[in-house]
């Protein structure tokens, strides 16, 4: 049996890779984040950022390493990997929509109880649970099934799933995207709040986002580390100015924001097989 | 070695004409990612199309040609109509689009009891088709070199049509990633109904071939669906190299057990190694991988 | 949808429990009795079929498997008790001088077959669904490979006559442990037991469904992925689901065996296996008394309609399977909530099935 890691564990990727059938998605990444951060990890799309995380959660073959203090995580199954302490949020929210808000964040919490608890019925509302509420401002949400929640109401139901489930490494993917600008603030400072005992690792696009609430950020190009550091770091190196805002740069990047990620992969998986064939 | 020469012999005729309903099988449920349990029937319906044009041409030497492509054409236009009237409804429950289609079977299954003599129905089999080979010192029955060659046919054509019409890589485009394809401005509607008629059609040409082989009656397609199916899961979704493997090694497989045991044994033999190999290869024999789980 | 009022729901059973074993037998002919006792058998099996599809999403096309290890349990033992202690006699007529097979001799004892009426289809679908779910073999893959099952087992049972009785099956049985199945009283007895035994398996569901591990089941079943990431092992939680749902069809199987008087291979291959779909898709997989429900009315068309006008009754299946599951996915039982929500205006959407699919999409 896995025990969890302790609450001071840093998060250190050394080297990863991913491939799919010889596309390199990531190749040779190393970052660390740590608790009591706000990590952002950006980067043109295609750049490898999700894949990265895949990586780290286990549901992506990867080679090099990524530990959770002492634990290595590459290798093992993605639940086991979970009950290690790693949570982490998808690109489209997604929560159980034909459960209510207590009954998506009950079974996060459950991993924690007793199997013979499973056959019981639910009476009252886990204190745990109350407290992810009220960090993520859903107490009035509590009965709702969560279908029918606004799109950012869902993303903070993800992140209260992970309040419960007591990760200590939140790996979100685009945890702000398609939310008003009141809500990007309210996410904002809630991330500041959960990452003062944990690790938190965000995957964004909105670089408004990431200068006003980042505290250290990784930039991702073609699967490797551009650049790493500070806000301030990152914007003044040259580098990054070229991806971003460089003349061939600005305009593959807006012409690549238009395709999702897997997309990229699978177009180079489609030229590879007509390379073969 | 005398042990292993009509198993196998036999059992590669058995796996040309699984590969022959396998194959639009695997055509339809790699473009839909669904079962269509009707595929048996369309077979069922492509060996009583034998029956019918040999009412109509005299001559069994002659109707069996004019029979393929006769087949094709009804069993494909039988699966546009479904696709049209039912599944076209269905593509984002592709569990309940396997119930429905089982639904359809039944009713195919039911008329063709009722239009046709419940015992069946005897197709002729072609003069030119009577003698034997023989191979090793073991007469190999005309009939089963003509499934091979037929599946061969088929394969290549279906080969060269995939790869090199402008349709072919459409199919194939949709089948790698349906949402990319839209965007690039492919009619997936089209495709998918274009797929449907040439997977239904080739379950025709299957049927004709079948009804060479074995009787031709309404039970026919039933016996027939679950083990192509089998053969689709082991080959891999879309991979016709993993089809044509995995059709000739159940054939050969179920034709070794039958000859060894009993052909009710080698049932039940083959589905315990498809269960094996599934825990060996979940994804079947070739699998196209991305970033996303199937 | 899953918002449960589970008094209401036990107020329910409670209704169903007097109109099967208080009302049922003091109206009912014996003819008919013993055909509502079929239609029980039918019931409890499509209950684990509501169990493992409806809730759990996974289509079990061949629980005519597990119904044939608990019809096949009992008729063995049965036979043998109509035997005494000589050799069963088809198998004289097959071959006067052969013994009897080495697989029938513990079957002669009363605690071995509930035993094995248990234990055989727990131990069965608990390796081939470990086998099936660590692998994440699931969707079309599952349910075809639990329906070449079925076909499988029924082909082997057909052919091994000595054995098994092949196609003619076994029937002829004189008693049930004990009883004279002759006896009307005795009858009564059985169907009892039977719809006792499918009231339990309602009350079990019932208690599964507003349990937790009943939101766990409804959430792998609409996003496995997410629940792995919730530090689950879905395949633990839908191997629960499954070897309820073969334990249920195995308890319907053997009930079947003393009401019916006769099992053969017909009654649990490929057709019998989606004939028992139809009943819990017709029902409402996923609602608590639809699969039940649904058993016993399809159960009811196959023995009347299916016996006077099988032509018909067939086009009748086939056309069900169609129009219920592309206009009523959630069968019958979703009517009433059709009905409420029309009143209420086409404005208010029911909920959101779309979304789920989308969410399945991302995960998966």
């Amino acid at each position: 049996m896995t025990t969890p890691s302790s609450s001071g564990d840093s998060l250190v990727v050394t080297d990863l890779h991913v491939e799919f059938s010889g596309f390199v998605a990531v190749g040779g990444v190393s970052f660390d984040a740590h608790p009591g951060e706000v990590r952002f990890l950006i980067g043109p799309n295609g750049a490898g950022k999700t894949t990265c995380i895949d990586a780290i959660t286990g549901l992506s073959a990867a080679t090099g390493s990524a530990k959770l203090g002492e634990q290595e995580l590459l290798g093992r199954p993605v639940h086991k990997i979970v009950r290690l302490g790693v949570g982490r949020t998808f690109q489209t929210a997604s929560v159980f929509n034909e459960l209510s808000v207590l009954q998506n964040l009950d079974i996060a919490a459950g991993r924690h109880r007793r199997w013979t608890s499973l056959l019981r019925t639910r009476r009252g509302v886990d204190p745990s649970i109350m407290q992810a509420l009220e960090e993520t401002g859903l107490v009035d949400e509590l009965a709702t099934p969560a279908g029918i929640l606004s799109h950012g109401q869902k993303q903070w139901l993800e992140i209260a799933m992970l309040l419960v489930q007591d990760a200590q490494v939140l790996l979100l993917d685009e945890p702000v995207a398609g939310m008003s600008h009141d809500e990007r603030t309210a996410t904002g400072e809630l991330l500041q709040r959960i990452a003062a005992k944990r690790i938190v690792l965000v995957v964004e696009h909105d670089m408004d986002f990431m200068r006003r609430y980042a505290t250290r950020v990784t930039v991702l190009h073609q699967g490797k580390v551009l650049s790493q550091g500070t806000v301030a770091e990152v914007q003044a190196d040259p580098k990054v100015q070229e991806v971003y805002l460089g003349t061939a740069g600005a305009a593959t990047t807006a012409a690549m924001a238009a395709v999702p990620e897997e997309a990229a992969a699978e177009l180079a998986n489609l030229q590879e097989e007509d390379s073969h064939a | 070695m005398d042990a292993l020469i009509p198993p196998l012999l036999n059992g590669s005729a058995q796996g040309a004409l699984l590969l022959l309903a396998a194959l639009g099988l695997s055509l339809t449920f790699g473009q839909m990612g669904v079962i269509n349990m009707a595929h048996g029937e369309f077979l069922m319906i492509g060996a009583f199309t034998a029956y019918l044009v040999q009412q109509v041409i005299d001559s069994s030497d002659l109707s069996i040609p004019v029979a393929l492509p006769v087949a094709f054409v009804v069993a494909g236009l039988f699966g546009l109509l479904l696709e049209v009237s039912i599944i076209q409804w269905m593509y984002r429950r592709p569990l309940d689009t396997l119930l429905v289609t089982v639904g359809v079977s039944l009713i195919l299954q039911q008329a063709a009891l009722q239009i046709f003599p419940s015992q069946g129905v005897p197709v002729e089999k072609p003069g030119w088709l009577d003698g034997q080979l023989t191979v090793l010192g073991y007469d190999w029955p005309l009939r089963q070199v003509f499934t091979i060659l037929l599946a061969t046919v088929c394969v290549a054509a279906l080969a060269a049509w995939l790869k090199y019409t402008s349709f072919g890589r459409r199919i194939r485009a949709t089948v790698h990633n349906r949402d990319l394809a839209e965007t690039a401005g492919i009619s997936t509607r089209t495709v998918d109904r274009l797929t449907f008629f040439v997977g239904s059609g080739l379950a025709g040409v299957a049927g004709v071939a079948a009804s060479l082989i074995g009787g031709t009656n309404s039970t026919m397609g039933a016996q027939y669906i679950i083990p192509a199916f089998l053969v689709v899961a082991a080959g891999g979704i879309g991979q016709l190299k993993g089809t044509i493997i995995a059709a000739l090694g159940v054939g050969v497989g179920l034709s070794c057990f039958a000859y060894w045991t009993t052909g009710s044994l080698a049932q039940v033999l083959a589905f315990i190694l498809v269960i094996v190999f599934l825990q060996v290869r979940p994804q079947g024999l070739f699998t196209v991988r991305t970033r996303s789980l199937v | 949808m899953t918002k449960l009022k589970p008094h209401l729901s036990l107020g329910g059973i409670g209704v169903f429990a007097v109109l099967l074993l208080a009302v049922a037998p003091s109206v009912l002919t014996d003819h008919w009795l013993s055909n509502l006792g079929k239609y029980c058998c039918w019931a409890i099996a499509a209950v684990g079929i509501g169990l493992a599809w409806g809730r759990g999403g996974m289509l079990v096309m061949g629980q005519g498997v597990f119904f044939a290890l608990g019809a096949y349990s009992m008729a063995m033992h049965l036979t043998l008790e109509t035997a005494g202690d000589g050799v069963p006699g088809f198998m004289v007529l097959y071959d006067p001088l052969a013994p009897l097979p080495a697989f029938w001799e513990p079957f002669r004892s009363t605690a071995f077959t509930l035993l094995a009426i248990v234990v055989l289809p727990v131990v069965a679908a608990g390796i081939l669904g470990y086998a099936l779910f660590k692998r994440r073999v699931k969707g079309a893959y599952f349910a075809i490979l639990t329906q070449a099952l079925a076909v499988a087992l029924a082909t082997l049972v057909s052919s091994t006559i000595r054995e098994t009785g092949g196609d003619t099956g076994l029937s002829d049985f004189k008693y049930f442990f004990g009883y004279v199945l002759n006896d009307p009283a005795n009858r009564t007895m059985v169907y009892l037991i039977t719809a006792g035994l499918l009231v339990a398996c309602l009350l079990v569901v019932w208690q599964l469904y507003r349990s937790r591990f009943g939101e766990l089941l409804v959430a792998t079943r609409d996003a496995e992925e997410r629940v792995r990431f919730l530090g689950y092992d879905p395949a633990n939680v839908k191997l629960v689901a499954f070897v309820g749902a073969a334990l249920m069809a195995s308890i319907g199987g053997a009930m079947f065996v003393p009401i019916v008087g006769i099992i053969t291979p017909a009654e649990i291959g490929a057709a019998a296996s989606i004939l028992m779909i139809a009943g819990v898709a017709f029902g409402g997989r996923a609602s608590l008394f639809g699969p039940a429900l649904g058993a016993i009315a399809v159960g009811w068309g196959q023995s009347s309609l299916g016996s006077t006008w099988p032509e018909g009754w067939t086009y009748i299946i086939g056309l069900l399977f169609i129009v219920v599951i592309l206009f009523l996915p959630k069968g019958l039982s979703s009517l009433p909530a059709r009905f409420r929500a029309a009143r209420r205006g086409p404005g208010e959407p029911l909920a959101a099935p779309a979304a789920t699919r989308q969410l399945e999409g991302v995960t998966s």
